[in-house]
């Protein structure tokens, strides 16, 4: 299968396989005017097989979603055709609307326009805790 | 300024100086007795409690402050649904420091994001409670005179105890503290409490027998199982008398045992044993509002 080479964007490579079409939405990459591929299951060296987002644009990807859902991605900076920059990602230290509180008991499920933020508490073990009542990313 | 929302955010140090605060307010009330001519203090009470609430207004007026506040969300604001945030905004404005209970995890913590006064948790669901933990250490601070080597003893309802796990949080920090965590199956201690202390290679150990345990606790911190943090009536009921405490039981128990209670008490420790010198739940009590004392000195950074 081939995805024409693209001129100027990014290209988010070793993305774990599955976890391609989460990233795009949380990104919110479909709803973006430009091209964009996802690419599900491609063969890897390294990973056996892997997904890859493609996006036509010089844009501003929210870097802590990334990091979140997959440290392992790398993100290619391409422009006129080449990669200028290669980029990992690290664990955010704090993560603002990306994801929701589980906890009914939390005062994020009620109160108006409040943030959802989560912070780091555990990085070798990847866990996310709520900032208001603590509970565990889920 | 400055909050408290979580036991953490004291450091041992200004931990050590609010219980020095209160030995001297214990010895010396008259000192204390117009430190706060002037000041308010708002009780923003979104659920009941009598104890912790009359503590905080006993603690103002002893400080020859004034209260003002409401007991039940019903009679605030909230019931018309006015946000955490905007009641903060308001109260900042009437008052000079705020007590606030809500029941949802994490209230206080937006109150005092959103308020240009100091916010006190005076608890938050099963989250936490910090000044029940400043009561607890005053407790043992006054009944052992130091709190490392001890043997704590926690029992009752472990999984939803707030008070619970903020001592656990508070106690660690002392030098070779060990734990002993005794309740039934339902309400162990959560994994993350345990892998925090594994992490910190703090010593403890779980049972669901109390008797088998009792010679080796140098402090006995019991609970009760709260009907309002069960979603299940029926196991609410099967669970509540688990682990009563009777003078039987505490016949293999050391003699400078100290036994705590957050109170209210429903039926977990027998009445027989409150005459026992080894009872110390309604010294507690006292030592609560001389803490709170101590805390609202300290937030208002009153001299």
């Amino acid at each position: 299968m081939t995805v024409d080479e693209i001129k100027n964007g990014i290209v988010l490579d070793h993305i774990t396989a599955g976890k391609g079409m989460q990233i795009y939405k949380l990104l919110g990459l479909d709803k973006l005017e430009y091209s964009v591929a996802l690419i599900r299951n491609a063969p890897s060296c390294k990973m056996g097989k892997k997904d890859i987002i493609k996006i036509d644009a010089d844009i501003t990807l929210n870097t802590d979603i990334i990091g979140y859902i997959d440290p392992d991605i790398t993100v290619n900076i391409i422009k006129d055709g080449k990669t200028v920059e290669k980029k990992t990602i690290d664990l955010p230290e704090r993560l603002t609307n990306v994801i929701t509180c589980k906890n009914p008991r939390c005062i994020s499920v009620t109160e108006q326009e409040l943030p959802q933020v989560f912070t780091l508490a555990d990085k070798e073990n990847r866990v996310y805790r709520c900032l208001y009542c603590e509970a565990k990313a889920k | 300024m400055r909050s408290l929302i979580d036991i953490l955010e004291l450091s041992t140090a200004e931990l050590d100086k609010l219980l020095a605060t209160a030995d001297d307010i214990i010895e010396n009330p008259q000192k204390y007795a117009h430190k706060c001519d002037g000041k308010k203090l708002a009780t923003l009470f979104f659920e009941p409690s009598t104890r912790t609430r009359l503590s905080f207004e006993a603690a103002m007026y002893e400080l020859g402050g004034n209260v003002l506040g409401f007991s039940e969300a019903q009679s605030s604001s909230a019931a018309k649904g006015e946000s955490v945030a905007d009641t903060a905004k308001t109260v900042s404005c009437y008052a000079d420091i705020i007590a606030m209970r809500h029941p949802k995890e994490g209230a206080p913590l937006v109150a005092s994001m959103n308020a240009s006064i100091p916010v006190i948790n005076a608890g938050d669901g099963g989250h936490n409670h910090p000044t029940q933990t400043l009561a607890d250490l005053l407790t043992i601070h006054r009944e052992k005179g130091h709190f490392d080597n001890l043997t704590v003893g926690l029992c009752g309802d472990l999984k939803f105890g707030r008070t619970v796990h903020s001592l656990i949080a508070a106690l660690r920090r002392y030098d070779n503290v060990k734990f002993v965590f005794i309740s039934p199956n339902e309400l162990k201690i959560p994994d993350y409490v345990k892998d925090s202390l594994k992490k910190a290679n703090i010593e403890y150990t779980e049972t669901t027998d109390l008797e088998a345990v009792m010679p080796t606790l140098d402090i006995l911190y019991m609970t009760r199982v709260q009907r309002e943090r069960f979603f299940n009536e029926e196991e609410y009921l099967r669970l509540k008398d688990s682990y009563i405490l009777t003078p039987e039981k505490l016949t293999t128990a050391k003699s400078d045992l100290s036994i705590l209670h957050p109170l209210p008490r429903v039926n977990e420790i027998s009445v027989a044993i409150d005459s026992d010198p080894r009872a110390c739940y309604f010294k507690q009590v006292l030592y609560g509002k001389y803490m709170r004392m101590a805390l609202i000195l300290m937030l208002l950074e009153v001299e």
